[in-house]
């Protein structure tokens, strides 16, 4: 099971509270973990990444295990924690005005 | 006896004010969807229970949300918002082409007849449709491909459609206005488009009286006159009598003629109100004073109304979307600003009071008016 820490904003939008936590089947990549998110939470596409482009918005960022993932390609395999649910994958909206 | 509904997007937030039809007494909802810009709010004239919000921020990007009790609930619908065929480039600041990039949704316009179709004017500039209440989105293509499109220019807000005028007489014929490329008008439904500047002077663009390249900050028509429009250019007050085919300036008396609101008396087609602004470096009233500028001759003419505003220090903006009229016998009218009042006027201008004065800066107000 593949746990998703989400920010406020997000959690409020699809009314979860708490951690989210997915069946992903295949390689766990963030694009498995995206995809898997939006079809059980629809009210969420569009807003980690771009609906058209697929690219993730540049105030959201990806971090699991200590590491910054949000540059790593969408179809990486991710860290072996976070495959087996002993790390949350986070994404996080980034510190910033406004 | 009738309510009044009225629906404020802030930068943080939307807000529904509630009130009977004296007016006086008002109940403050909110806020909704806390933290994200509310561009804009909109009910539907075919079910005023039917709501439509445009929900964004610099973070999340675009949602649109829907309400079908009145502003209670509220649920997201569509928002994956494509360009039609091949994106194209429509010129950039310096000048240079610049690809086509969805940003945010400005304005919400629904059917006059049809809860489940409204239209969206998105930055960048295109107008978008729905026909089963938002879930899916489809854009108009003969807008950006009029041929124009590669010339259109942002203004200084983004390149943003808007302005969307449904014309009750005709359901094939639209009115949407661009910054900063000015208007334009469908008359088969949005297949096709023209133009509609002729008339327009706008001296800081390479040719001051292009076809396109004006910024036209808002467009109003009053459904009665349905060839009738006024608009509140970057610079100049503006009338066509002719469907946008040719237009003159109706500036007249006003002590500076920038601004961004323009709106016309629910019942009176040629009472027409404006606020001024003193240029477009200081986005403020001039002289620190809040004054609403009626004409009740279609322009020209013009009386400042200042009654319940602040008349000193006060230095505050007025967006272009954010004035709206109710339709009870005795007109109301609304605006709010970037301090974060939104005011009333229940005697169509002559008298004003706050309804709130502490809200978020307001980018939109709209008014129901309920049996």
């Amino acid at each position: 099971m593949i746990r998703v820490e989400l920010p406020a904003h997000l959690r409020n939008l699809a009314h979860i509270s708490g951690e989210v936590q997915l069946d992903v089947a295949g390689p766990v990549t963030q694009r498995a973990i995206l995809d898997a998110l939006e079809a059980r939470y629809p009210a969420l596409r569009g807003t980690i990444r771009d609906q058209v482009t697929q690219q993730r918005r540049p105030f959201v960022r990806f971090f699991a295990c200590q590491e910054d993932l949000s540059h790593a390609p969408p179809d990486a395999p991710l860290p072996s924690a976070v495959a087996s649910g002993e790390e949350p994958f986070l994404i996080v909206g980034a510190i910033a005005g406004g | 006896m009738s309510k009044i509904r009225v629906l404020v997007g802030t930068r943080k937030g939307a807000f529904v004010l509630t009130s009977d039809g004296k007016r006086e007494q008002w109940d403050v909802g909110g806020p909704h969807f806390g933290g994200w810009e509310m561009y804009h709010i909109k009910g539907s004239p075919a079910d005023p229970n039917r709501l439509y919000a445009s929900q964004s921020s610099g973070w999340f990007g675009q949602l649109i949300q829907r309400s079908d009790d009145g502003g209670r609930t509220w649920t997201p619908v569509g928002n994956k918002f494509a360009y039609d065929g091949v994106t194209g480039t429509h010129q950039w600041y310096d000048g240079t082409p610049h690809p086509w990039e969805f940003k945010r949704v400005w304005h919400l316009e629904p059917s006059l007849t049809d809860p489940d179709t409204v239209y969206a004017g998105v930055e960048d500039a295109a107008i978008f449709r729905s026909t089963d209440g938002g879930q899916n989105w489809h854009e108009l293509p003969g807008l950006r491909g009029h041929g124009s499109g590669p010339h259109w220019q942002p203004g200084a807000g983004g390149m943003c459609l808007h302005t969307i005028i449904l014309d009750p007489a005709d359901p094939r014929r639209i009115y949407i206005a661009i910054s900063a490329a000015g208007a334009f008008r469908t008359g088969d439904g949005g297949q096709t488009w023209r133009p509609i500047n002729r008339g327009l002077y706008s001296k800081t663009i390479p040719e001051p009286t292009a076809e396109v390249g004006h910024c036209v900050h808002h467009v109003a028509m009053h459904p009665s006159r349905p060839d009738v429009l006024f608009m509140q250019k970057h610079w100049d007050v503006m009338r066509s009598d002719d469907a946008g085919d040719s237009w003159r300036k109706i500036s007249g008396n006003l002590p500076v003629d920038f601004g961004f609101v323009i709106d016309v008396h629910a019942h009176e087609p040629d009472t027409v109100y404006v606020v001024p602004i003193k240029s477009d470096s200081e986005h403020y009233p001039p002289e620190g004073k809040l004054r609403v500028y009626r004409s009740r001759t279609g322009g020209n003419e013009w009386e400042p109304l200042t009654n319940g505003l602040p008349q000193r220090d006060c230095y505050v903006n007025v967006f272009r979307d954010a004035m709206a009229v109710d339709s009870l016998d005795e007109c109301g009218v609304y605006f709010g600003t970037t301090g974060g009042q939104v005011y009333a006027s229940a005697d169509a201008g002559n008298h004003w009071a706050p309804i709130v004065r502490d809200l978020p800066a307001v980018l939109s107000v709209e008014v129901q008016t309920l049996p």
